[in-house]
């Protein structure tokens, strides 16, 4: 694409699709796995059209074995090539946690720094299309948990374009987690659209009164919330943090700087969650910016249900975060 | 003993070899008794001709990816002893920085890529390391030594289908030394016939005595050259360990007769005098290769003593990987 050329209406499916096709066309080293990617086009359609392009040994149809064909990106990783490896949803990666964390998490340390792994992995996650448990999880916050990994959440047509090109470039495993309920939205893809920097969270919307710190998900949510709140006079920052590991601790600080307030919107669960991490930093760090404890919008703390009208008090909504704002400033009076 | 004979040069190397496993072995155990290595250490004394007879048909482009209980490969892939002993020891002259420890060697130049100390998690790396070398047109082979408590594991059962539906250079090394951990092999396979299981995912498969390591050779010899082609190979080698399982274990679960009956079968003993009486070995090469090893040894200790201590501002070093290309 040129960069003169006006910007491309498309979905965040197919920003994450040209992604992966010019990161295959830059790099004969890449190469895509995973269950249904190839012929079936991917569960999602995010992989649709690109067996055709770019034939079966590059878009590889793997057997339903997580822990299998995670190794084995793993150790094609560590043999020069740059696997990109699909994950259904990140409830199945729990098939795949040992290949995850105690080789490509921990190899190179293990290896004292003689082994790297530059793997990618994408995963769906989250809730929303009422799926059922086993398929709506939102499992970002707990890989965060792992030293030697880096976990990326695009929320973005940008970043689910760019972070791929980034993720690829990092000599260390990547993961990428993708909003399932994202990958129908709408928006426009610059034309000269390219890596993104994939170390900072970045501010969204500016606003003095609260920040609301979030990602996935829950940023249009928070987006559409703060256009909201801000008819009632409440002006809310919007951080989308992007990386949870390693958590860019300066934006968040600066934020909560300026506006004194913090709702943290987490599709994860609360106990234990990214959302405890962060709140955790912000009294270590800046405890006496605060006017108000941090306020945490969480899932609910049940294994996400069917029924839509559970599902949905389930997760964080654009209500529920506009409430808890009010609640946050107005109750400081 | 099996038929082929090596010359005098092929023999006295490959007892050198097992002889280089089981000295140096000893001396761990010395050294852990002293307390100089800690945490687990899982011995290969016993399963020497497994490592030596296969390792010795590698090629320097191929890949190994071991177990917990890798010693023995490291040495015969040519790792020196001093960085593994080192690497015992803690020091940052260990072969992995003593990050790794006992189960955990690693060396980049060789191609040994572990040490993996979960059961079973070395299978699917190995599918991986074979896939890149094939989608490069490399030519070369990934070795995998798993023992037959991996089998268990649905990574070897995942792996199989991979390696063989995917037509992957992968010999998958059985050591089958009848129990994992303190557990045998009668209480957790339905079927013990474990180089059968190949068939179930169309992989080519044979059973060799694992104490006999010219029997060994010749069947890593067959079976690499299958892998070469470009299909993966199940090699189960049926051998035993001498000690226990690692260096906490009672033994409670074997009789002392079992062991005994089996050390009838040393695989040192059993081709030194095979080889004696065939007259390609004397009593003087064994001497020889005593000596050289016992020096070998002594010389690993040294270094291991003399090696430093990594500073602890370093401790957070090798997370993530210090070059970033731009």
């Amino acid at each position: 694409m040129n960069a003169t050329d006006p910007p491309k209406k498309m979905t965040y499916r197919d920003a994450v699709r040209e992604g992966i096709r010019s990161a295959m066309q830059n790099d004969p080293r890449v190469f895509l796995m995973g269950e249904d990617v190839g012929h079936y086009g991917g569960c999602f359609a995010v992989s649709r059209g690109l067996l055709a392009e770019f034939g079966e040994d590059r878009i590889r149809d793997t057997p339903l074995a997580e822990s299998a064909f995670v190794g084995a990106g793993i150790g094609a990783a560590l043999g020069g090539m740059r696997p990109i490896v699909e994950i259904m949803t990140c409830n199945f990666s729990l098939l795949a946690l040992d290949q995850i964390m105690n080789t490509a998490a921990s190899l190179l340390h293990m290896s004292g720094g003689q082994f790297n792994v530059p793997i990618v992995i994408r995963m769906a996650t989250g809730g929303g299309k009422q799926l059922g448990a086993q398929h709506s999880h939102s499992l970002e916050g707990w890989y965060a948990h792992i030293p030697g990994l880096k976990v990326l959440t695009p929320a973005t047509l940008e970043d689910g374009y760019g972070m791929l090109a980034s993720a690829l470039a990092d000599p260390d495993p990547v993961l990428i987690f993708e909003n399932q309920t994202l990958y129908i939205m709408e928006g426009e893809l610059p034309a000269n659209a390219g890596p993104v920097d994939i170390s900072s969270a970045k501010v969204r919307r500016e606003g003095k009164d609260v920040s609301i710190l979030t990602y996935g998900a829950s940023l249009p949510k928070s987006l559409e919330a703060a256009a909201k709140l801000a008819e009632q006079g409440i002006h809310a920052e919007v951080v989308d943090l992007r990386v949870l590991r390693p958590l860019d601790d300066a934006t968040i600080m600066s934020s909560v700087a300026k506006t004194h307030r913090v709702l943290i919107v987490d599709e994860g669960w609360r106990s234990g969650g990214i959302s405890a991490e962060i709140s955790a930093r912000i009294q270590e760090q800046a405890f006496f910016e605060l006017d108000r404890p941090v306020q945490r919008l969480c899932s609910a703390e049940v294994p996400i249900p069917y029924a839509k009208h559970l599902e949905q008090a389930a997760l964080p909504q654009v209500e529920s975060i506009i409430a808890a704002v009010q609640n946050l400033v107005r109750s400081h009076g | 003993m099996s038929t082929a004979l090596p010359d005098h040069d092929q023999a006295r190397r490959l007892l050198w070899q097992m002889v280089r496993i089981r000295r140096f072995e000893e001396k761990c155990v010395e050294m852990y008794s002293a307390q100089k290595i800690r945490g687990f250490m899982h011995l290969y004394i016993g399963e020497e001709a497994v490592a030596t007879g296969i390792i010795e048909q590698l090629r320097p482009e191929d890949a190994i990816v071991a177990t917990y209980r890798e010693h023995g490969q490291a040495l015969v892939r040519g790792m020196s002893a001093g960085s593994i002993m080192a690497e015992m020891y803690g020091k940052q002259e260990g072969c992995a920085r003593g990050r790794g420890g006992s189960m955990h060697l690693f060396d980049a130049k060789t191609r040994f890529c572990g040490g993996n100390a979960i059961v079973g998690g070395g299978l699917p790396l190995a599918i991986g390391l074979a896939l890149a070398d094939k989608m490069q047109n490399r030519k070369a082979v990934t070795a995998c030594f798993f023992g037959e408590g991996a089998v268990a594991e649905g990574e070897f059962h995942e792996s199989m289908n991979l390696a063989a539906l995917w037509k992957l250079p992968v010999l998958f090394v059985c050591e089958n030394n009848l129990y994992a951990m303190g557990t045998a092999l009668r209480y957790t396979e339905s079927k013990t016939e474990i180089a059968k299981k190949g068939d179930a995912y169309n992989v080519a498969n044979a059973v060799v005595d694992g104490m006999d390591v010219l029997a060994v050779s010749e069947a890593a010899r067959k079976a690499i050259a299958t892998t070469r082609e470009g299909q993966p190979f199940l090699l189960e080698c049926r051998t035993y360990r001498f000690r226990a399982h690692s260096m906490f274990d009672a033994e409670l679960y074997r009789s002392k007769d079992e062991v005994a009956e089996w050390k009838k079968r040393d695989p040192i003993t059993l081709f030194f005098d095979a080889m004696k009486a065939a007259n390609v070995l004397s009593d003087a090469d064994y001497a020889a290769v005593e000596a050289e090893v016992a020096k070998e040894v002594d010389d690993s200790v040294a270094f291991a003593e003399a090696g430093t201590w990594e500073p602890v501002e370093d401790l957070t070093r090798f997370v993530y990987s210090e070059v970033t290309p731009s």
